[in-house]
């Protein structure tokens, strides 16, 4: 599988984690570990670099990329505002771009997406959009200069699965950014299946966080992501319609 | 179609009758299903449902899970004024009641802010008797725009404003306002009410008002004790629901407060249990999974304990309901008594043992302003 680069850094992990809905910082940190993901989202509006923060406070700043991320904004300058502010408070120039009028489905906008990445691509931010399973969309993102695109699997936290699987082929079929694989992915086999299908990454918080065992789940998702990525490195065979026997029925005839 | 015109065509008889004839069978075939509309709340708030609680109680934390995670949001109100022109029979601040009426100076709510930052509060609800005179909007935008410079996110519950006053506020950094209809009961509001507050439509539409402006989030909410509460919340479900579609970009909130004591002693038309009251939160959660629901210190701490994680997602703490309570005037008159007295710290430890996160900030300020 070719290596996943996101602005110019080589990321090793294929899982990214989001750090909502957990019971505690110390389940989430202990969830971080074992997940061995790199880059882990925070909320801004949940967080606060100016103060003390129990989440930020459990994350370990050289181990991990974080990822601030503007959950909440409802429209491009909510976002853009938060984007900065993050950057201000931070110095972190990563943002993943969410802006999702809707509080109850939390489905992102596709204008306000398009006009907030273009403008925070152009003030310099490494961009990352949460987004519909849009071909098309995913297309003008890249074009305005985003560093992945993010389509979402499922609204978020519906554990659903890849309800947009055939758009999600087309967007990685097109693309020339990476294609993280954001929301509704609810078992580590539909994180093993965005992979399957191309994605260079997913993003997972509410099936890990919500988990009885959400530290044994973090596992479970590592090797689901690392499984799905051996088997293509592997060279899997091609679907075929019919059996195909192993050893061919005619050799005696030879 | 504002919701008075949907309000006046709903027959609140039709939904007491449900409530009241509905069969065991009638709630297990509710039950059985995965996903829950309004319609179905008149069943699971049935008398007989009660039987079926402790089901209900493990739908309802499933999904406040799902949606809102293992969290609790914290928030604090702060009275800046007890001062009101209304004489509602059931509250303290009720104009006909003889006691010395205060109003915060600003820097005087600001004194008061501070005592609650300094418990890690980051929202605030400002709250106040009805009465713009003395509270006028100017006042409010005033200290909104101090206290937005310390906290997350201001609400106000406050007296009803026209839209372009909401729009001030909102200008000025409101981020919600709650206003409870007390009672869906047309009759027995107008009995309840006197002054300007007994317009019951013009109430009703606040939150349609409030939503125009552009504020982010919408209490609703009735007085448990004014009128039949099993008919009054299945109204609460309705006018949500309304403003979740109408107002989608709003996030609507719900309380539950029950009558407590208070200067006048008004006896209640009925008293609800804790099993009641824990029976409507469970119902509420299943048909509306996105709404907030939160539990005041009017509730008793063993009750606000139990109920943690079951279906409600914001608890207030450490509430002073008099105006001045937290450090400036701590003797002056109180809304109600309150029930639960623990310190912000101790109503977070205690959400921590039951294996959740309080949560101190969901919002912020840039949001609205760079």
């Amino acid at each position: 599988m070719k290596p996943l680069i996101i602005a110019g850094k080589e990321i090793k992990s294929r899982l990214f984690i989001g750090t909502g809905k957990f019971p505690s910082p110390k389940v989430m940190a202990e969830a971080l570990e074992v997940s061995g993901a790199e880059i882990v989202t925070v909320a801004l509006r949940r967080v606060s670099f100016n103060s003390p923060d129990p989440t930020l406070s459990a994350i370990d700043f050289d181990k991990y990329i974080v990822l601030p991320n503007t959950s909440g904004a409802k429209d491009a300058e909510e976002a853009v505002r938060l984007a900065r502010l993050a950057r201000a408070a931070s110095g972190i120039n990563w943002v993943k771009l969410e802006v999702t009028p809707d509080p109850v489905y939390l489905l992102p906008d596709p204008f306000e997406t398009l006009k907030a990445a273009e403008m925070l691509v152009k003030e310099g931010f490494v961009v990352l959009p949460y987004m519909h399973a849009d071909p098309v969309l995913a297309k003008r993102l890249e074009d305005v200069g985003c560093a992945t695109v993010m389509p979402l699997a499922a609204p978020i936290g519906s554990a659903r699965g890849l309800k947009t699987e055939e758009f999600i082929r087309i967007i990685v079929e097109q693309a020339n950014v990476p294609v993280v694989v954001d929301a509704g992915l609810g078992l580590p086999s539909h994180a093993a299946r965005a992979i399957e299908l191309g994605a260079d990454a997913v993003l997972v918080n509410t099936a890990i966080a919500l988990a009885e065992d959400p530290v044994k789940m973090a596992r479970a998702f590592k090797l689901a992501v690392e499984s799905a990525v051996l088997g293509i490195e592997a060279g899997p065979i091609e679907e075929q319609e019919k059996a195909s026997a192993s050893s061919p029925l005619t050799g005696f005839l030879d | 179609m504002s919701f008075s015109e949907i309000y006046k065509k709903i027959d609140q008889n039709k939904i007491k009758k449900i409530i009241y004839s509905a069969t065991e069978n009638d709630v297990e075939r509710i039950l059985k299903k995965s996903r829950w509309s309004v319609d179905d709340f008149p069943y699971l708030v049935s008398p007989v449902a009660e039987k079926f609680i402790e089901q209900m109680a493990k739908i309802s934390r499933k999904i406040t899970f799902l949606r809102f995670g293992k969290t609790i949001k914290l928030y604090a109100p702060l009275y800046v004024s007890n001062s009101c022109v209304n004489a509602c029979k059931y509250c303290g601040f009720n104009v006909n009641n003889k006691f010395p009426r205060i109003t915060l100076s600003i820097d005087e709510v600001l004194k008061e802010a501070d005592e609650i930052f300094s418990h890690g509060i980051g929202h605030i609800l400002l709250v106040s008797g009805e009465d713009k005179k003395a509270v006028p909007v100017e006042y409010f935008e005033e200290i909104v725009k101090r206290l937005r410079e310390k906290f997350y996110a201001v609400s106000i519950e406050v007296y009803p404003m026209e839209t372009e006053e909401y729009e001030r506020l909102s200008k000025a950094g409101v981020t919600g306002i709650a206003v409870y209809q007390e009672t869906y009961n047309l009759e027995r509001y107008r009995e309840l009410h006197k002054g300007p507050k007994a317009d019951f439509f013009y109430r009703l539409e606040t939150p349609e008002r409030a939503a125009k402006a552009g504020f982010r989030e919408l209490g609703l909410g009735t007085l448990f004790g004014l009128s039949d509460f099993r008919v009054d919340l299945s109204m609460v479900a309705i006018h949500a629901r309304y403003l979740m579609k109408h107002y989608w970009k709003s996030q609507v909130a719900i309380s539950f407060p029950r009558l407590r004591d208070a200067e006048g002693h008004f006896k209640p038309y009925e008293i609800v249990n804790d099993k009641q009251l824990a029976q409507v939160i469970f119902a509420l959660r299943m048909v509306l999974n996105d709404v907030d629901i939160v539990l005041s210190t009017r509730e008793n701490p063993e009750f606000r304990d139990g109920m943690v994680g079951l279906g409600v997602t914001r608890i207030s703490a450490g509430s002073k309901t008099n105006p001045g309570g937290y450090s400036v005037h701590t003797d002056a008159l109180k809304q109600f008594e309150i029930a639960d007295e623990r310190s912000p710290e101790e109503i977070a430890r205690m959400i921590e043992e039951k294996g959740l996160e309080p949560v101190w900030k969901d919002f912020d300020k840039s949001f609205l302003f760079d």
